[in-house]
């Protein structure tokens, strides 16, 4: 080792650094610390310290602030020390300024100075060390005050100053692109350096500048292939190999200048395919620095116009990053699996094993990129295991930042390829029983909204079904401990609006929950809330039902409690609640109607009700109403003097602000209003209801509150609905125009014997196959189907899979769920039907590469730029996605020809390859995995007291 | 871009730190300390990189190698390649090599600026500047020698060539 001695350090701190080695603990560090701080704070500010010693005080400095603690006393003699003749000072005095100010500081106007004077320096390495601190400490007020050196130092004959002049020029750029916007040409000329450094260099402002704007850098497309053709072909100096690689970083920037200049553009791309043709060639597969190189050009390849041959060998190094024993290759190739996956989906397929093995894999690192994977190709048919998957992960982590994203991820997954209502239900049960505190509140006004719309008109008693297995979940739920408030908020709700409408259960059953829920979480004032609002739901529908109620004594007890509440808003649920009680069953029944949730109301805006009321008024003699627009605001001066002048003519001091809430109260008068308006419930939980309370005379206080309210509903009432349903919505209009009356009911019993096949179809496996296959099957079982659509040969095995299938339906308990999923199914079945051969499939493309579109807009835009030329490719890009339609098509025409299709074979394709696989692959990679472990062990472990790093750098 | 460089050693003590945007020094010392909780927690036989963006914010990305006693740790936006990254960290760790003949976790201590000096050859304002390990020693060697001549008339001889004589 020996250097301790050498290179200006003193016994002191070579002391301090021991000691601080040695300290047993932190209490112990820090009080060796501070005690440095102490004598550095006195010693610093000594008289005639020579400079090596100020050198070495300001090094010290810089390891006590590296460990922590406050060095700021010393920043001013830092700066100081920039001032000085010494190269050696002066460098210290820079590292030391770049390290401890930032580019606000207020020291920095005493550096600035120097730093001019310094750029124009005959020394070099004066000048090395100044753009150092440029980069570092230049804001953007102070550019221009270094710009012209910096940009005069970019013909400088030291290579190594040209270099840093174009990164100090990039900085610039970072820090305030229009400072430099002038300058930009610079770059493009230093690309032609003599010095490779420098022209490596100058990719990393050009690959910034690519990104922002690639139009107007196409012209250098032949420059940038013809530079990585001559880098690849070994006619850069030796001095740039890296374990043999030529240039290995020149060449992976330039792939990623390429890729951006490749993307969507057919002609630049083709420019481009030759040279990345021949770095998968000349590649070195055993070099990890090769494997970098190989990795950048799979994500080249994948950016730029698609080209089979390029695309083939990129598959291949996938396949072998996959296979190799290394993590870091497995993540790379898994990461690149996903980027090539847009562009062929069939290629998952082969890798389905390997993929699982890194979902299971003990690095967290890997595992997690995975999932990214499995959800960039989820699709409808493999969307409850992947779901299932991610859920899991998400309640064994504690990283809440990734359960965040993990659980909205599962959200978005469930919104976007539910495959029944129910399934959507229970998935959002577990995320937010794991991770309610964590997901947007939108999520759950989305869930209430389905339950309470279900399917709409068409079936009513799947809807009842629905709702009341959402009961009984959540009756089942409320009996763990610590949900989270999202949750409760939903659960509450559900409870309250169908709690007692199948009458399975009783209404003093129910209203004993909510309380026991409303006495659990007391200090959730929402929650309680919600859970009030229920109950006064449960006793309205039980009177209007024509029920005695009885309340629970809790229930009492509750509700008195909440009517000395503190909260007002709480107040106002108990007062409202005792009020609903005492009335009649139709007056009951009006405020709260039951199961109308989704209603509109219908708000007269106009409130024209009143008119007759207005005219009476106005003829006795009280001030006409101005609108709002004519009661100019009073913000606006001008308007305002003129204003006044009419104002004082009229009336002395007042404004017509005191005239706005007089309507509302008189709103609450004329009891006609309930008849002729027939206002109904939105599906707003917190305040729908209060809105009844307007024509009940015993609070007609409220009335002016609530009827101010009844406008928030209607803004309260956009929710984002669940992105499936308007891309069928889409469908369904495009689709219609063709079809007549008789041809949609039969489109609508298709589509239901559909959905169930995707959610049962992995039940049977379940049993007969192990887990593992099982997993494969259901997750890339699809993906062979899909695409090979074209080929009507297929059609026949896959009609016999569904008949056995569809035996099965019968048993299951499922069936009436997917019945309810029949509107949301996208139904081209139905154009499938009206003609069933050959020219149904194109249409039946069209609606699917909108929901193509909303799943990848790159790919999208892409697909659009090249018109004709994609039409034929189309099919093989939208493979992925495209698998429902294949689907649903196949499947209907099976159905028309009837169940009598019979075949044994239950199993997927996919699951008989898997099996071949799995058994050639096993033993290998674990030998292998066993071997690396051993070697990583005896090149990590430390063996002597100094143990040399590069053992294991060259082991 | 690169956003900043850590070496720390294995009980958790930075022997190097340096953020390319400007963090206050709490800042600092709170993100090595998340970054060594995730680095020990990790097992012996798994990748190198981390996803660090609970840590960093969106769109970084963590390459660590572990030598002997030390961590080296880069952290970096989507412009950079994972592996590539791996390998700079490889130079870096070469060229220190090269500069004290069996860099050991003291040389990185005591030799303080020194490792500053390397290192800001091979990333300039979070940039990678250089990737050949024998150009970072030139330029490092050149530095050494020119500040030991203005520095010779007030320093002792023999510590001033001390290193540069190995």
């Amino acid at each position: 080792m020996g250097s301790q001695g050498g290179f200006y350090q003193s016994k002191e701190f070579l002391d301090l650094v021991k000691s601080i080695g040695e300290a047993r603990s932190k209490a112990e560090e820090d009080r060796i610390v501070l005690n440095e701080i102490e004598t550095l704070k006195r010693r610093i500010s000594e008289p005639d310290i020579p400079k090596r010693k100020m050198k070495e005080f300001i090094i010290r400095l810089v390891y006590v602030e590296m460990l922590g603690h406050d060095a700021s006393f010393g920043y001013i003699h830092a700066v100081k020390m920039t001032h000085d003749d010494s190269l050696l000072v002066k460098r210290t005095g820079y590292l030391a300024v770049t390290l401890f100010l930032n580019e606000d500081h207020d020291l920095i106007i005493l550096i600035v100075n120097t730093i001019q004077k310094d750029l124009k320096s005959d020394n070099y390495l004066v000048v090395c060390a100044a753009l150092n601190a440029v980069c570092k400490l230049i804001n953007e007020e102070t550019i221009p005050a270094v710009l012209p050196q910096v940009v005069e130092l970019l013909g400088h004959p030291k290579e190594a100053v040209r270099k840093k002049a174009i990164m100090a020029l990039h900085r610039f750029y970072h820090k305030s692109p229009s400072s430099v916007s002038h300058l930009v040409s610079n770059f493009r000329k230093r690309l032609c350096d003599n010095d490779p450094g420098v022209m490596g260099a100058t990719l990393c402002p050009l690959f910034d500048l690519i990104t922002t704007d690639v139009n107007s850098y196409k012209d250098l497309v032949i420059s940038f292939v013809s530079i990585l053709k001559q880098v690849a072909e070994r006619r850069l100096p030796k001095a740039y190999d890296y374990h043999q690689m030529p240039a290995p970083f020149i060449q992976i920037k330039l792939l990623k200048i390429l890729a951006l200049l490749g993307s969507g553009d057919k002609q630049a791309s083709e420019n481009m395919y030759t040279v990345v043709g021949d770095i998968f060639r000349k590649c070195d597969s055993s070099s990890n620095i090769g494997n970098a190189v190989l990795y950048e050009c799979i994500c080249c390849v994948s950016s730029i116009y698609p080209n089979p041959k390029l695309l083939e060998s990129a598959a291949d190094v996938i396949s072998r990053f996959l296979k190799s024993d290394s993590h870091n290759l497995k993540y790379m190739g898994i990461d690149a699996l996903g980027r090539l996956i847009k562009i062929s989906p069939e290629i998952a397929e082969q890798h389905q094993l390997a993929v699982i093995d890194c979902l299971e894999d003990p690095d967290d690192t890997l595992k997690r990129k995975t999932f990214e994977l499995l959800y960039k190709m989820t699709k409808s048919t493999n969307v409850d295991v992947i779901v299932d998957r991610m859920i899991d992960y998400m309640i064994s982590i504690n990283d809440s930042h990734y359960k965040t994203e993990i659980a909205s991820r599962c959200v978005e997954l469930a919104e976007q390829f539910a495959p029944s209502n129910q399934w959507f239900i229970q998935t959002m049960n577990k995320v937010f029983e794991h991770a309610g505190d964590l997901v947007n509140i939108k999520v759950a006004h989305n869930l209430m909204r389905l339950i309470a719309e279900g399917f709409g008109e068409d079936d009513d008693s799947a809807d009842t079904q629905l709702r009341s297995s959402a009961v009984e979940s959540y009756l089942r739920i409320l009996g763990e401990p610590k949900l989270p408030s999202v949750f409760l908020q939903v659960i509450c709700w559900v409870l309250g609006e169908y709690g007692t409408a199948d009458g399975k259960f009783s209404a003093s059953y129910i209203t004993g929950k909510l309380c026991d829920v409303a006495e659990a979480y007391s200090n959730d004032e929402t929650v309680k809330a919600y859970a009030v609002t229920a109950l006064m739901k449960i006793y309205a529908f039980e009177i209007a039902a024509g029920r005695k109620i009885d309340m629970l004594p809790e229930c009492q007890s509750l509700i008195e409690e909440l009517l000395a509440s503190h909260s007002t808003d709480l107040q106002q649920r108990a007062y409202e609640l005792q009020a609903v009680i005492g009335l009649d069953a139709h007056a009951v029944e009006c405020i709260m109607p039951s199961d109308a949730s989704c209603e509109d109301i219908e708000v007269d805006k106009s409130l024209s009700f009143l008119n007759g009321y207005v005219q009476e008024a106005i003829e006795k003699g009280a001030q006409p109403y101005i609108p709002e627009s004519e009661r100019s605001g009073m913000l606006n001066i001008s308007n305002f003097r003129n204003q006044d002048h009419i104002e004082a003519s009229s009336h002395g001091l007042r404004f017509e602000a005191y005239e706005l809430p007089k309507p509302t109260v008189q709103s609450s008068i004329p009891p006609a209003t309930l008849a002729s308006n027939e206002l109904v419930p939105v599906p707003e939980p917190v305040y729908s209801r209060e809105s009844y309370q307007t024509p009940m005379p015993s609070v007609s206080s409220d009335a002016g509150s609530s009827e101010l309210k009844l406008r928030l509903d209607g803004v309260q009432k956009k929710w984002g609905r669940p992105t499936y349903s308007p891309a069928t919505s889409t469908v369904n209009s495009t689709t219609q125009k063709t079809v007549n009356g008789t041809t949609q009911v039969d489109g609508a019993s298709s589509s239901n014997s559909r959905s169930r096949e995707t959610y049962d179809s992995r039940k049977p496996q379940v049993e007969i196959s192990p887990e593992k296959q099982k997993l494969a099957a259901s997750l890339f079982g699809g993906s062979s189907k899909a695409e090979k659509r074209p080929a009507t040969g297929h059609k026949t095995s896959k009609a016999s899979s569904h008949t056995v299938e569809k035996s099965h339906v019968p048993k299951s308990s499922v069936e009436v769920v997917s019945e309810k999923r029949a509107p949301v199914q996208p139904p081209p079945d139905l154009l499938d039907l009206g003609e069933p051969t050959i020219a149904s499939s194109a249409p039946s493309i069209d609606p699917f590469k909108q929901l193509e579109g909303l799943l990848d807009p790159t790919q999208d835009a892409s697909a659009v730029n090249h018109g004709s030329t994609t039409v034929t490719k189309s099919p093989d890009i939208m493979g992925l996605y495209a698998e429902t339609p294949a689907g649903i098509q196949d499947k209907d025409d099976n159905l028309l020809s009837g169940l009598s299709n019979l075949s044994v074979t239950n199993i997927p394709s996919g699951t008989t390859t898997t099996t071949s696989m799995q058994s050639s692959k096993g033993p290998n990679l674990k030998d292998a995995l066993e071997k690396d472990a051993l070697v990583r062990q005896m090149g990590v472990t430390p063996s002597t007291q100094n143990p040399n790093l590069f053992k294991d750098l060259l082991g | 871009m690169i956003k900043a460089v850590m070496v720390m050693n294995t009980q958790g003590k930075p022997r190097l730190a340096k953020f390319y945007e400007y963090l206050p020094p709490e800042k600092q010392q709170e993100l090595i300390r998340s970054v060594f909780a995730v680095l020990c927690s990790r097992a012996e036989n798994v990748s190198n990189f981390i996803q660090a963006e609970s840590i960093f914010g969106p769109d970084s990305r963590l390459v660590y190698k572990h030598f002997a006693t030390l961590y080296f740790v880069l952290v970096f936006d989507s412009s950079e390649n994972e592996l590539a990254v791996l390998d700079l960290i490889q130079v870096f760790v070469e060229t220190l090599d090269k500069c004290f003949k069996n860099v050991c976790e003291l040389d990185i201590v005591f030799n303080y600026s020194k490792i500053h000096t390397i290192l800001d050859e091979i990333i300039f304002g979070g940039q990678v500047l250089e990737t050949s390990s024998t150009e970072v020693m030139k330029a490092v060697e050149e530095i050494s020698k020119l500040e030991a001549a203005s520095n010779s008339i007030t320093l002792i001889p023999k510590s001033a060539s001390g290193w540069r004589n190995r």
